[in-house]
């Protein structure tokens, strides 16, 4: 008795949980037709059409040809997250080493104010910041965002990292200095390698958190930069485009952060306690 | 970077530069961030000014008496409203659907653990994403959502679209997403514990809900607090899904605080108004995150140390 019940809860956390994703997946393979039609069916011949409007950026509508830009969209994506999380790993990660490994003045201090951007309502500073990046020039470019994105990716990194080397002890490095290896060979050699999967961990969350990012750039992007998530959301409100086209264009958007979740779960479950919990 | 010989180390200039050191190492980082302070401090400064985009002549200081205003606006008071009353049910559900998901996922075994994993989908969705996901779902000309609900003999559920279900909607879509956030923290926590009062409390054959209350409750409450706190600390500032499913609307059914902020400065361009609404939430998050932090830090103290 108790078995079934077991069963029917997980089996509804699962429905709950796994069906709108299922749902927007086979919408994608349907024509119009298809999805107008009720009630709903499971049976039908798929079509890949929707997907070759995305991508050839033609959408053929009642009130003409459609040009869209999708895969660009998708594009900016990929930049606007990789660029972001290279950087802020470059930045982050001898900031966290410092933090876990000396103790020095306003140390503590540096670390809670960078941490307290996380928290903070982004469109306090992002409003004022749109103005500036107009009289700027940088409402344009890539470079404007990627350095607002360190909002996002920076204080992730620095915290999960820190964790990682605060874990470490620190005898072999000292071990290897007495050795008279410099600092910077010791930090290069050994810690480095041993926080790998640490590293490794901060950087996909940092690049999960980009991706799925979507007020940064609505407020600062130009729409030839903009990334999926807004993109996705003009397309919605675009006449004529037809429902099966944005279930695929949905699919793309997700497809990415879904995979690499997939792929590197353990390290995200980590990453996702910010170390406040070792499972 | 060349090491110098140990035979001849220059002590004062050594010593110097190992002082000098984990300021270098983390300077990068926090110049980046310090051009964020900027305008930090000038949506302070806008907040005490009456300043409208579309009337640069009129901009002018009149400190605090832009927040004076809004303390008399219903329309504030909606904002206040909605957005505790947004953050309070999200949170709440998450926390019980969460917490019971980590009971059933408790055990490790294969189906658990596969399950586990599958959960994490819907977190790693875009929250703006899943609101357009769960738009086409309670489309109320094909919507599978909308039919299935009329089978039930409701006819003529507007989800979104209605004043009455707004919230409802919104809510629901906000714990589709953050719901495996919660379990995955509180399955974490579960596991973590030591199995010792268990199995006492099972030889002694102590019924299975004074455990839950007497043992499992208590000992997993910095978890829960920990977990409540972060999700509180988003929650009060959502934005993503109630933007991209409803523009807070209908009316002003949906009008959170950033929701808010936005619209005024981007549609009314009353740059004012929305720096001062928006102070006003970075003064309840910065109270939540510092709570947050106190209790992040001595839940880490104690994993670690244990």
């Amino acid at each position: 008795m108790r078995k079934v019940l077991r069963a029917l809860a997980l089996g509804a956390v699962l429905v709950f949980f796994l069906f709108p994703i299922f749902w927007i997946v086979l919408m994608s393979f349907q024509t119009n037709e298809q999805i107008l039609r009720l009630p709903p069916s499971l049976l039908f011949t798929p079509t890949l059409a929707n997907y070759r409007a995305l991508i050839s950026g033609h959408l053929v509508t009642a009130a003409g040809v459609l040009d869209i830009t999708f895969l660009r969209n998708l594009g900016n994506s990929v930049l606007l997250s990789t660029a972001s999380v290279l950087l802020s790993l470059l930045l982050g990660v001898p900031a966290a080493y410092a933090f876990a490994r000396f103790r020095f003045r306003l140390g503590e201090d540096i670390a809670f104010t960078l941490l307290s951007f996380r928290f903070a309502p982004p469109l306090l500073v992002l409003l004022p910041l749109s103005l500036y990046f107009q009289d700027l020039g940088l409402n344009d470019t890539y470079a404007g965002l990627i350095w607002v994105y360190q909002l996002i990716c920076l204080p992730l990194i620095l915290w999960i990292v820190r964790g990682y080397f605060e874990d470490l002890s620190p005898d072999i490095e000292y071990a290897y200095q007495v050795d008279g290896h410099s600092w910077g060979q010791a930090f290069r050699r050994i810690a480095l390698p041993l926080a790998g999967p640490g590293i490794a961990a901060a950087g996909l969350l940092a690049f999960i958190f980009a991706w799925n990012n979507f007020v940064f750039a609505l407020i600062l992007a130009s729409a030839d930069k903009q990334p999926v998530t807004v993109g996705a959301l003009a397309f919605v409100t675009a006449s004529g485009i037809q429902y099966g086209q944005i279930a695929a264009a949905i699919v793309l958007s997700i497809l990415p952060t879904l995979a690499l979740a997939l792929y590197a779960q353990r390290w995200l479950v980590e990453g996702l306690s910010l170390g406040a919990v070792k499972g | 970077m060349t090491a110098s010989a140990p035979t001849l180390p220059r002590p004062r200039s050594r010593r110097l530069a190992r002082r000098a050191l984990p300021y270098l190492l983390s300077l990068p980082a926090l110049l980046v961030c310090i051009g964020i302070l900027v305008p930090f401090f000038t949506a302070v400064w806008y907040s005490l000014e009456r300043y409208n985009l579309a009337m640069p002549m009129m901009r002018s200081f009149v400190g605090p008496a832009q927040y004076l205003d809004l303390l008399t606006d219903p329309d504030f008071w909606q904002t206040v409203k909605v957005s505790f009353i947004y953050a309070a049910a999200t949170v709440g559900i998450e926390l019980l659907l969460g917490l019971g998901i980590a009971l059933l996922l408790r055990e490790q075994s294969r189906l658990n653990n596969v399950v586990s994993v599958v959960l994490l989908l819907p977190l790693m969705t875009a929250p703006a994403i899943a609101s357009l996901m769960w738009k086409l779902m309670t489309n109320p000309n094909f919507g599978v959502l909308s039919w299935l609900v009329s089978l039930l003999g409701v006819h003529d559920f507007r989800w979104a679209s209605d004043p009455r279900t707004a919230m409802f909607t919104v809510v629901l879509v906000d714990v589709w997403v953050y719901t495996p956030f919660m379990m995955i923290l509180l399955l974490a926590g579960l596991r973590s514990l030591p199995r010792q009062p268990f199995e006492a409390a099972a030889l002694d054959g102590v019924p299975a809900h004074f455990v839950f209350f007497r043992i499992t409750l208590p000992m997993l409450s910095p978890y829960i607090i920990t977990a409540t706190l972060f999700r509180l600390l988003d929650s009060i500032q959502q934005f993503d899904i109630v933007y991209a499913m409803t523009q807070g609307g209908p009316g002003d059914a949906l009008m959170l605080f950033q929701v808010r902020a936005y619209l005024d400065f981007f549609q009314y361009t009353n740059v004012g108004t929305s720096a001062a609404l928006m102070v006003i939430l970075w003064a309840i998050t910065y109270l939540l995150s510092n709570l947050f932090i106190k209790q992040w830090l001595k839940l880490r103290e104690r994993t670690h140390h244990a």
